[in-house]
């Protein structure tokens, strides 16, 4: 019962700071907005029992990225909205329609399998059964997304320091 | 009095009100202490009119910071400056729920998580939104380069910092802080500890986690964010009457957590030195406190000796020197753990 209720608050809180998000015209605010968000989202993480996952959300998002974030907004002074306007007027209605499909897809895909629903195992998202998980089944894909990344971090450092 | 330590209404209200009623506690103490210290450093007198020795001193500034005029520059950005102290504060004050301040485990921690250490970066990780905020929300160009030197120090040293704290977490294979603080007990003391530890290795792991967190909580050397020569207060430059304090607070509480954390990861928590008869008189909590004062030492001890450094030579230090040292140290403690199975 006490879980439905924080479900409910915080799914609120989730969908209100995501349209805050991109509806609020000052970009700190959007930012902390987002801040706000991953918060809601990482106590729908306790709420699964997936304590490790919450707890590297709060880090990661919102300790780590959204601080850079917001470290790139004030260095920058990104005050002005009319800067940050979109030029070409067409990406409008098409940002709309590829929203629309997104938002099907995805209730298709949540209502179709409604039924096949089962309730989480409650050690689920614990460090002993994330690291089982990540370093048996899912290693190639681990390693992979390491490689992504280190792929990313080269090409910033190509990119930042081409004059060098 | 144990029926009523056994029920959950009771014990936890206790918990919360032991933890948090410490470290609030320990704030006026604290710096009364260190302005004391760093007085005696210098060869002055420090505070010594509001009561004996000036331990009323903290008080006094208390009632005076309670009655200043609150004072708010005209175009802040209202919310967020309201919002920047608390943001502060509240973390702080979070952080200390995972740690356990004696063995007694219906008293302390106020929560023993599984993710234990984790949950407290979290908290720490989250400190320094307080700093940004009010940097920005001031409309300062000081205020503004202080939240900003803030961030960037944060980042920097919070990897060093993660990467000492996951060679104890490869030690105790968990995340509790409990269990860290069981696996240093042994029948050698203070041999047993996470600082000595595989020789020098344990020792070098202390040593990043040392100045990772005078850097963590803005303390000097590292107090690039509030730098009074160059920055007038850094982020608090606006800030008066008790917003301020809270700023002022929250430092200090931090200052008592990261400590209490360095105590429970590397200097055996609450257990004593040596596991034998006139150390084992003395409870866990006071070794606690004892250990805890001697880190507490160590912040003033600090800040009256170093000067403070360049912003350029913090951020050699934390990417060239500490993150690398820290890597290193950690495969090695890696390797070490693999050959000994």
């Amino acid at each position: 019962m006490f879980g439905q209720i924080l479900f409910g608050i915080m799914a609120l809180v989730i969908v209100v700071t995501s349209i805050w998000v991109v509806a609020v015209r000052n970009p700190v605010r959007s930012a902390l907005n987002l801040v706000a968000n991953f918060f809601a989202l990482a106590v729908l993480y306790l709420l699964l029992y997936a304590q490790f996952v919450a707890a590297v959300q709060v880090i990661v998002y919102a300790g780590a990225i959204m601080v850079l974030f917001l470290f790139t907004i004030m260095l920058l002074n990104l005050g002005a909205p009319a800067e940050l306007a979109e030029r070409f007027e067409w990406k409008r209605p098409i940002t709309w329609g590829l929203a629309l499909l997104f938002v099907i897809v995805l209730a298709g895909g949540v209502f179709a399998r409604l039924g096949e629903a089962q309730p989480v195992p409650d050690n689920i998202g614990t460090v002993q059964m994330v690291g089982k998980y990540l370093f048996t089944d899912w290693v190639y894909p681990f390693e992979l997304t390491s490689v992504l990344l280190l792929i990313a971090i080269v090409g910033a450092i190509v990119m930042a320091k081409r004059r060098l | 009095m144990e029926t009523l330590l056994n029920n959950p209404w009771v014990v936890i209200p206790l918990r919360v009100l032991i933890v948090i009623g410490f470290v609030l506690t320990m704030v006026p103490g604290l710096v009364w202490i260190e302005r004391r210290l760093l007085a005696l450093m210098q060869i002055r007198k420090g505070p010594n009119r509001v009561g004996p020795a000036g331990l009323l001193q903290p008080v006094a500034d208390g009632i005076k910071l309670f009655f200043k005029e609150d004072v708010i520059p005209e175009r802040v950005d209202r919310f967020i400056y309201f919002l920047a102290p608390a943001g502060f504060l509240i973390p702080v004050l979070c952080a200390p729920a995972v740690i356990p301040w004696g063995p007694d485990d219906r008293l302390t921690p106020i929560a023993d998580v599984n993710i234990g250490i984790l949950f407290l970066l979290a908290m720490t990780s989250l400190t320094v939104y307080g700093i940004v905020l009010a940097g920005w929300s001031s409309n300062n160009k000081y205020s503004l380069l202080g939240g900003l030197r803030a961030s960037a120090q944060t980042i920097s040293y919070e990897l060093a910092m993660g990467l000492s704290i996951v060679s104890v977490v490869l030690l105790t294979g968990s995340l509790s802080m409990r269990d860290m603080v069981l696996n240093q007990q042994g029948s050698l003391g203070m041999l047993n500890w996470h600082v000595f530890r595989f020789f020098p290795l344990g020792l070098i792991a202390t040593g990043i986690f040392l100045v990772a967190m005078l850097a963590e909580t803005n303390r000097a050397p590292f107090d690039l964010p509030e730098a009074e020569s160059e920055l007038i207060a850094g982020y608090h430059t606006e800030y008066s009457s008790m917003k301020f304090a809270m700023f002022f607070m929250g430092e200090y509480a931090s200052m008592i957590t990261i400590s209490a954390v360095m105590v429970t990861l590397f200097f055996g928590g609450w257990l004593p030195p040596l596991p034998f008869a006139p150390f084992t008189w003395i409870p866990g909590p006071l070794w606690f406190l004892i250990k805890l004062g001697v880190f507490i030492y160590f912040f003033i001890w600090v800040r009256a000796t170093l000067p403070r450094l360049r912003y350029d030579m913090l951020m050699k230090l934390g990417w060239l020197r500490l993150l690398p040292t820290a890597l290193v140290n950690l495969f090695l403690i890696a390797i070490i753990l693999w050959w000994q199975q």
